[in-house]
């Protein structure tokens, strides 16, 4: 808790006890699986084993049946005439015409004990006439693929295009062959990385209930309760103020939980079963078939740059493939994946696929880590062509405020310039390498997000103060709203309780992504602090007879503004609280909009590894995150992104993939094969928080959530490149794969 | 499903005779309990031998060797200090099995009769030339370990038996044995391949040695050719290549999610050069 005696802040960059400790290191959370209730039932899903089928006849009448079996849905229980996102939801919460892929929910059944809806569920017989499938992007894009559906192309794919393409983008500026032109070196090249999934400890659990009536409940564990009653109400035909949704404590989520797969069926299930609760809880199998990974891609960069180290130009084509729907985030790929650099002329093309894949869901900043992949590849490469120190190379190009994005905009207040100085003048850069090490760097951004937001605060009796916000807590923000929100109060941190609250109880609120929740519900909570703090204010001007602007708030208390105001001891927020039902009743503060001022997180990694030349295994021996956090407002947590960010991206560079059999069945759907890192895989991942304050934020926050996993995948392969001698350009950079580029380039 | 706590292996064996549907003896339970879970087997009965006496121990025999219970779990092998002076390679493979969480309850016994060819602990216990006890119907046998893997998710036991104690012989002196597997990982994982060798020394002669493949092929198996590659060698260069390429040459292995063809037979013959080199000075004493 010490600190710097200069700071401006009493306890904005102090590292207090995070509120939720010890309910988790106590088993007294309560995560979505522990809700239960009188008269509950649980549900059971029924999944497709083949990756495209056409569904000829489903018959129940065997779990029907079975004694306490309670109801069974299929898609004949919802609403027809969706269209757009809403019809894409539905779809994929249970397939109609069509199975999709390996794992799309064909039926559901609920039945008073486990065991039995799974007994039941098995005897739910579905007669299915297989079709041909695709799984790689390469392969789904090609014109003679099969189609996995009719007409799914939006108005922007250009006509005669291959009929799985659901999406086009393109943009640019400048004249890029003029560019190319200028270069003393141009080189091409083609970059493929893996689906991946978030990886959450905690599946998808739900509660749901719903009444014959159409007012229903659910408890569930989500990133985002606002787009669960939206998306539910929109799949089963229902007015969304009659939903009610309550988040539980979340054991990760990452992105992944910010849309809906299982919890429309346990309400169907529950409305079929007489308003009888329905409670979902998915295996891990479940959540890695069929809920959603980030999507896969297949890159084509082109880069001009001078023998200096400028970059002239620079040409991006990605196809991504996203499952069976639109969504895959190639644009976002193309946004980021110039953004640190200051391009002369681009040209950026984008191809968002369907393939016979689980729909796609928000990853920790989506799209960005692929388009870094590539582009922080090649300029890697092109660095060793050209004898050039690649941290030098991006510091020269690096973007500054004012500078026009490669997207597009004007960048305003950033700190690209100070994080890569960071991590030029950091003591592990000087640190030697052995025999089969290497060490490589790589850059990545993320633009951060705002959305909408809706925050309460109330006064206690005793002047202790709940903050009711809409954003659940993955990652520290009950923790960072409560240093803000008492740094603002003048009280002590221990004194603010944050509550995540549920649907009835605020405005909609976006989930918590795009790392905002500190951004945007902690400046919601700052703005609703201020607010009762002037009715403080004004209930002490009124007990001192005198004007309200001649009052101010400090150190927890109301005070004459100055000598001129009066001579009246200062009034804390104890005694405010305790007769405010005297002098006017309840004193709270409330905010809502969508907060303006978002500030962008640039980061840069350094990552020492050894490969073994005889396995091809690639130890990370040392990994350093250095990134602008804005303001860290309790470092222990941006720390923790940080890490966090790096753990998942070490993964999805190193052994993270779905692996698909020739049947499109995913073989890997346990953790035991499915490979995310382990503890013992991964060094202390070191840490060093810039702080270039967002002027857009009351403690100039930007949002640290997401810009740590971009950088991993690149800076391995640099890395691997250093010390092995071979150039990965395709992911996961896998022992066998290493291995086999070690072989092909000794034996030459 | 009907849950059984024989006192006696003859009662246990007696109850698995007499079962008709399917059924599960029940050690430390981490593969039976996890294959319950996930919905693969339901077992009819379920045979639990941990409440039978001498299970847990770990005890000398008179010759020398050793007789380990079959519900002994492999935290329990790595605290034995003299176990693990004497044969490294044995324990160091048991402990390779799951997590801390899972060590606290898995057993060498378990490991064998789960019949997995990537299984941790069986390429050293066949290199040691360790024995099962077998309990059955007719009485009481032994059969060397090499023996009891059958294919992948089989052994060769009978119905109604199951075994009794596993054996290891006698260290004796200037013995070594180690233990290599790969995995991506660091723990937690499945080996793609695994290589077990046990060598005795006259002198820096290697004079005898059994090596032992896993996961690369249907059962994990001797293997005599890398034995004999390194028999009255002192493990130079020469004797390594070739036990290198008597590896790859023991290996029929297949591509799957975890590993290629290619791959695991190259890392079976680099695991095998590593693992000598191991059990090599471990026998020297250093």
């Amino acid at each position: 808790m010490a600190k710097d005696e200069l700071s401006e802040f009493h306890l904005v960059g102090t590292r207090p006890l995070r509120p939720d400790g010890l309910d988790k290191v106590t088993g007294r959370a309560r995560y979505g699986a522990d809700v239960s209730m009188p008269g509950m039932l649980w549900g059971a899903v029924v999944r497709s084993p083949h990756a495209h089928a056409r569904i000829v006849r489903i018959d129940a009448s065997k779990a029907e049946a079975l004694p306490g079996v309670k109801a069974v849905v299929t898609r004949a229980d919802f609403p027809e005439g969706l269209t757009g996102e809403n019809w894409n939801l539905q779809e994929n919460t249970m397939a109609g015409e069509r199975a999709l892929y390996d794992g799309h929910a064909v039926a559901a059944v609920a039945a008073t004990s486990a065991l039995r809806a799974q007994e039941a569920a098995r005897l739910i017989e579905v007669e299915y006439e297989v079709l041909p499938h695709v799984i790689d992007v390469d392969d789904a894009i090609r014109p003679d693929a099969p189609v996995i559906r009719e007409g799914a192309a939006d108005a922007t794919v250009p006509e005669g295009s291959p009929p799985n393409v659901a999406r086009y983008i393109e943009f640019g500026h400048g004249d890029t062959e003029a560019g190319f032109a200028k270069a003393d070196l141009v080189r091409a090249r083609s970059y493929k990385t893996e689906a991946t999934h978030q990886g959450y400890i905690e599946p998808h659990a739900c509660l749901g209930q719903l009444g014959a009536d159409g007012k229903g409940e659910m408890w569930v564990c989500t990133q985002g309760q606002w787009f669960i009653r939206q998306m539910c109400s929109s799949v089963l035909g229902l007015e969304a103020a009659q939903l009610r949704v309550t988040p539980s404590e979340i054991g990760g989520g990452f992105g992944g939980k910010t849309t809906i797969f299982m919890e429309p069926l346990s309400l169907a299930l529950s409305r079929k079963a007489g308003g009888r609760p329905v409670k979902i809880v998915m295996t891990r199998s479940e959540v890695l078939r069929a809920t959603g990974p980030t999507a896969s891609a297949s890159m084509d960069v082109k880069i001009g740059m001078t023998k200096d180290g400028m970059i002239t130009a620079a040409d991006a084509e990605f196809r991504m493939q996203g499952g069976a729907f639109p969504g895959a985030p190639v644009d976002m790929a193309l946004y980021c994946a110039f953004a640190p650099y200051k391009l002369p002329a681009s040209r950026h093309v984008g191809y968002d696929v369907l393939a016979n894949r689980p729909k796609c869901a928000a990853y920790r900043a989506p799209g960005s880590p692929m388009g870094a992949f590539a582009v922080e590849s090649l300029i890697d490469e092109m660095c060793r062509e050209l004898g050039l120190d690649p941290l030098d190379v991006r510091l020269k190009n690096a973007v500054k405020e004012g500078d026009r994005a490669s997207y597009g905009p004007t960048f305003g207040s950033i700190g690209l310039v100070e994080t890569l100085e960071a991590v030029k003048s950091h003591p592990n850069l000087e640190l030697p390498l052995g025999p089969n090490q290497g060490r490589g760097i790589a850059s990545g951004y993320w633009f951060n997000h705002s959305g909408e937001t809706s925050v309460s605060l109330a006064i206690s009796e005793d002047g202790t103060v709940q903050v009711s916000v809409g954003t659940p807590d993955i990652g520290g923000s009950r923790a960072s709203i409560a240093l803000m929100t008492a740094e603002t109060l003048g009280i002590a941190y221990e004194d603010v309780r944050v509550n995540v609250v549920e649907t009835g109880a605020l405005g909609v609120n976006e989930p918590t992504h795009g790392s905002r929740a500190t951004f945007a519900s902690g400046k919601a909570a700052v703005i609703a602090a201020r607010r009762a703090i002037a009715e403080m204010c004004r209930r002490a001007a009124a007990e001192w007879g005198i004007d309200a602007e001649a009052v101010e708030w400090a150190n927890g208390a109301a005070q004459p503004a100055g000598p001129n105001a009066g001579k009246f001891p200062p009034m804390g927020i104890e005694e405010i609280a305790a007769k405010m039902g005297s002098t006017g009743g309840p004193i709270s503060g409330h905010h809502e909009s969508v907060p303006e001022g978002v500030g962008a997180s640039f980061g840069c990694h350094v990552v020492d590894v050894e490969v073994d030349p005889e396995t091809g295994r690639t130890t990370i021996l040392r990994y350093l995150v250095v990134q602008d956090a804005g303001r860290a407002i309790h470092p222990s947590y941006v720390e923790g992104q940080f890490q966090g960010g790096a753990a998942q991206g070490i993964g999805w560079a190193l052994n993270e993939a779905y692996v698909y059999g020739q049947d499109g069945r995913l073989q890997n759907a346990v953790f035991l094969d499915y490979r995310v890192p382990v503890a013992s895989d991964l060094p202390m991942i070191d840490t060093q928080i810039v702080e270039v304050p967002n002027p857009g934020h009351p403690f100039g926050v930007r949002g640290v959530g997401e810009t740590g996993i971009t950088p991993p995948l690149p800076a391995i392969a640099n890395a691997i490149e250093a010390a092995a001698g071979v150039r990965m350009r395709s992911l996961p950079m896998s022992p066998p794969k290493v291995l086999a580029a070690i072989k092909a380039a000794r034996e030459g | 499903m009907n849950y059984h706590t024989p006192s006696t292996f003859e009662d246990a064996a007696r109850l698995a005779g007499a079962a008709g549907g399917v059924t599960r003896f029940l050690a430390g339970g981490t593969d039976v309990l996890v294959q319950m879970r996930a919905g693969m087997v339901l077992p009819d009965d379920l045979i639990d031998l941990k409440k039978i006496p001498g299970v847990h121990d770990i005890a000398r025999t008179a010759d020398g060797g050793w007789r380990i219970g079959i519900a002994v779990p492999g935290a329990a092998l790595g605290a034995n200090a003299a176990l693990v002076a004497d044969w490294p390679g044995v324990v160091e493979g048991m402990e390779l099995v799951g997590s801390t969480q899972v060590q606290g309850r898995a057993t060498l016994a378990g490991n064998l009769c789960n019949g997995s060819p990537a299984a941790d602990s069986v390429p050293g216990l066949i290199a040691a030339g360790a024995t099962a006890e077998i309990t059955g119907p007719g009485g009481t046998r032994s059969a060397p370990v090499e023996e009891i893997p059958a294919g992948p998710g089989k052994t060769t036991l009978a119905p109604g038996e199951l075994i009794s104690a596993i054996l290891l012989p006698p260290r004796g002196k200037a013995g070594g044995d180690a233990y290599l597997r790969f995995i991506p990982r660091t723990e937690m994982d499945i080996a793609v391949a695994g290589c077990a060798v046990n060598l005795r020394l006259e002198g820096d002669t290697i004079a005898e040695a059994r090596v032992a493949l896993g996961a690369v092929a249907p059962r994990i198996a001797l293997a005599p050719g890398c034995a004999a590659a390194i028999i009255g060698t002192t493990l130079d260069e020469a004797a390594l290549a070739a036990l290198d390429a008597a590896a790859q040459a023991a290996c029929s292995p297949i591509d799957d999610k975890r590993g290629t063809v290619a791959f695991r037979t190259e890392v079976a013959g680099v695991l095998a050069r590593r693992a000598a080199a191991i059990a090599y000075s471990r026998a020297k004493g250093e």
